[in-house]
């Protein structure tokens, strides 16, 4: 008797929202498809070391500004045969110049996306749970954030303390913190008044148990469908930097950096822009269509 | 809406006052100053040029001053532009960068509520699809990318029109000639021109769904009607409230453009000043950023409220 019902339960287990929400994602062909190239793009720039036979560094002044092998039209030079994307300016190989400066682009991404989300899910959090005067201080605080015009910050951050790497990523973040902070307090405002908040409290649970256990939860939702958004956005970001010449250094470099020069290049040797700017945009419509086929996935009014 | 509009000035006090101080401080915690050079002068001579432009005082009576000055309408002098005072240097970039900008602006506006309109009526068909591949093509590649692809396709390749070979210049200003114009603004305002036609096309939806446009068919009004006079106007809304972040965006796009095109705005000013340390030039193109940033989201509101008259301002 017991064991029928505890079948009964197993059975029936396994529809979560988390989990419906994964199969909903699956389904969304541009969502998985983005997730796979993402995934592809990743994995090289993690094993850039292993995938390429040059380093980012080594240069080699025999093959400057080479097209690859195969390039269609007539170039001045060819690069040889393991130069898949050519060379650039000072005959380092660009293939895996794009992997590092992917690892680059990639990591501001998370890690200033990273800063923005605790900064702003703490904050949006508490404002929206304590309410009231504290609320109204706190989201008074974010609007006049708001108006600043920041990226003008985030440049004269990056010209008074040198281009310090780790000091982008604070920066960018910093700056990218306001709109979750707004998007979580909504959330909070809303999911504060219902029932089984209200249970939680009659039944003794603490403020901090109550954020933590009961609010943070349900906020989830939008702030992944967020995250996923803001990533692009400081990818972007990082590369506008350092086209003005105020983000990564050389030899490091990023997507940024390496369409800057294949910008200024574009006449004679195409592919050095060519190969980076293909490489980011595609990267950034994968983190868009990841995020809206999140927002279908996750919003339960287009079941 | 008079007291709405003096609430809402004085409520913009703090805000620039809050930007004033930040970017004050931030400017003097770096090391180096803007009259440090390889060259080292006299101590004396040292001495009283920073004596002239109050650097010897304690950072504090520095800040009483020039926050004195500021409210005097007074930016301050140059430290690296000589014989120019910063009122001045931005007299001469904004003008530029004003009509650069608001021509983005003006071009962004129209096209982009244009094809996210009709995408929205051409929901999920090809007409659809096209317009929002565009716009998302528009969101991920940068300026500085689609700066110079146009430039070589328009400006060095050329177009040939009705037998004619044109070319667009590829920089300069030229006093804002139209031919000048055309390759920064179109770059500034794409971007732009993408985010509103998405943000469109989701309100136009979503207002085409909800039933006082479904009693307007009802009643038999034609669709063209319906669409002019019924749905467009709930429809703007979400784009009135995008003025602001949008002005910001070109801000920031147009550092870049007036970059790669050479024009002469006050985007230049600003990244040379910080690379400068020309502390009063970068102070003043902040304010007046900001400035520009403040007023425009109070204009976004008001128009809000005009629009909509559930809105009240108080």
């Amino acid at each position: 008797m017991k064991t029928d019902v505890m079948d009964a339960a197993v059975a029936l287990k396994g529809r979560s929202l988390w989990k419906d929400a994964w199969t909903r994602l699956l389904r969304n062909r541009a969502a998985l498809a983005s997730m796979i190239i993402l995934g592809l793009i990743a994995a090289l720039a993690l094993f850039a070391p292993l995938v390429s036979a040059y380093a980012y560094d080594e240069i080699n002044y025999e093959i400057v500004s080479c097209a690859p092998n195969w390039w269609p039209i007539s170039a001045p030079c060819l690069a040889g045969g393991t130069h898949w994307f050519g060379t650039d300016a000072v005959g380092r190989d660009l293939f895996v110049r794009v992997l590092y400066g992917a690892r680059v682009s990639l990591a501001v991404g998370f890690v200033a996306t990273l800063v923005s989300l605790v900064i702003g899910v703490a904050y949006g959090a508490t404002a929206g749970y304590l309410g009231g005067r504290v609320d109204a201080l706190m989201m008074r605080l974010v609007d006049i954030l708001y108006s600043l015009p920041f990226i003008f910050f985030v440049i004269i951050l990056m010209v008074l303390f040198d281009r310090n790497f780790f000091l982008l990523f604070v920066a960018i973040g910093a700056v990218v913190w306001l709109t979750m902070a707004r998007i979580v307090r909504g959330q909070t405002l809303s999911i504060k008044q219902k029932e089984f908040v209200e249970a939680a409290r009659a039944g003794g649970v603490s403020s901090f148990g109550i954020i933590t256990r009961h609010i943070m939860p349900n906020v989830v939702g939008p702030v992944v469908v967020y995250v996923t958004l803001t990533v692009p956005d400081v990818i972007l970001i990082e590369s506008f930097l350092s086209f003005l010449g105020l983000g990564i250094q050389e030899p490091l470099t990023s997507w940024g950096v390496l369409i800057a020069d294949g910008a200024n290049t574009m006449e004679s040797a195409p592919w050095l822009l060519i190969f980076p700017a293909l490489f980011m945009a595609v990267t950034l419509f994968c983190f868009n269509f990841i995020g809206d086929g999140l927002r279908d996935a996750l919003d339960p009014r287009d079941r | 809406m008079l007291r709405y509009s003096l609430k809402r000035l004085l409520g913009a006090v703090p805000t620039l006052f809050v930007i004033v101080t930040l970017t004050f401080f931030m400017m003097r915690a770096a090391p180096g100053g803007p009259f440090d050079s390889a060259r080292r002068l006299p101590p004396e001579i040292e001495h009283n040029v920073a004596a002239a432009y109050n650097l010897d005082k304690p950072l504090l009576t520095q800040y009483g001053i020039y926050l004195t000055k500021l409210a005097h309408g007074d930016f301050g002098p140059s430290y690296k532009n000589k014989d120019f005072t910063v009122a001045q240097l931005i007299g001469i970039g904004l003008p530029v960068s004003a009509k650069l900008g608001l021509s983005a602006m003006a071009v962004a506006i129209i096209l982009g509520f244009l094809l996210g309109t009709w995408a929205a009526l051409r929901q999920n068909r090809w007409q659809d699809y096209s317009v929002m591949a565009v716009a998302m093509t528009g969101i991920t590649i940068p300026t500085f990318v689609t700066a110079p692809v146009l430039t070589l396709i328009f400006g060095i390749y050329g177009i040939s029109l009705f037998g004619h070979d044109f070319t667009l210049p590829v920089g300069g200003w030229a006093g804002g000639k139209l031919a000048n114009m055309i390759l920064p603004v179109t770059v500034l305002a794409l971007p732009q021109v993408a985010f509103i036609a998405r943000l469109t096309r989701g309100s136009m939806i979503e207002v085409l769904r909800s039933n006082y446009i479904r009693t307007a068919r009802a009643k038999g009004l034609p669709s063209f009607r319906i669409i002019t006079r019924h749905a467009l106007r709930a429809a703007i809304l979400p784009l009135v409230s995008y003025l602001g972040p949008a002005v910001a965006g070109i801000l920031t796009g147009s550092l870049v453009v007036e970059q790669i095109f050479g024009i002469p705005g006050v985007g230049r000013y600003f990244i040379q000043a910080a690379l400068n340390r020309d502390y009063t030039l970068v102070m003043g193109v902040v304010i007046c950023y900001a400035g520009l940033i403040v007023a425009l989201n109070f204009v976004a509101d008001v128009l809000y409220a005009i629009l909509d008259p559930r809105v009240r301002l108080t």
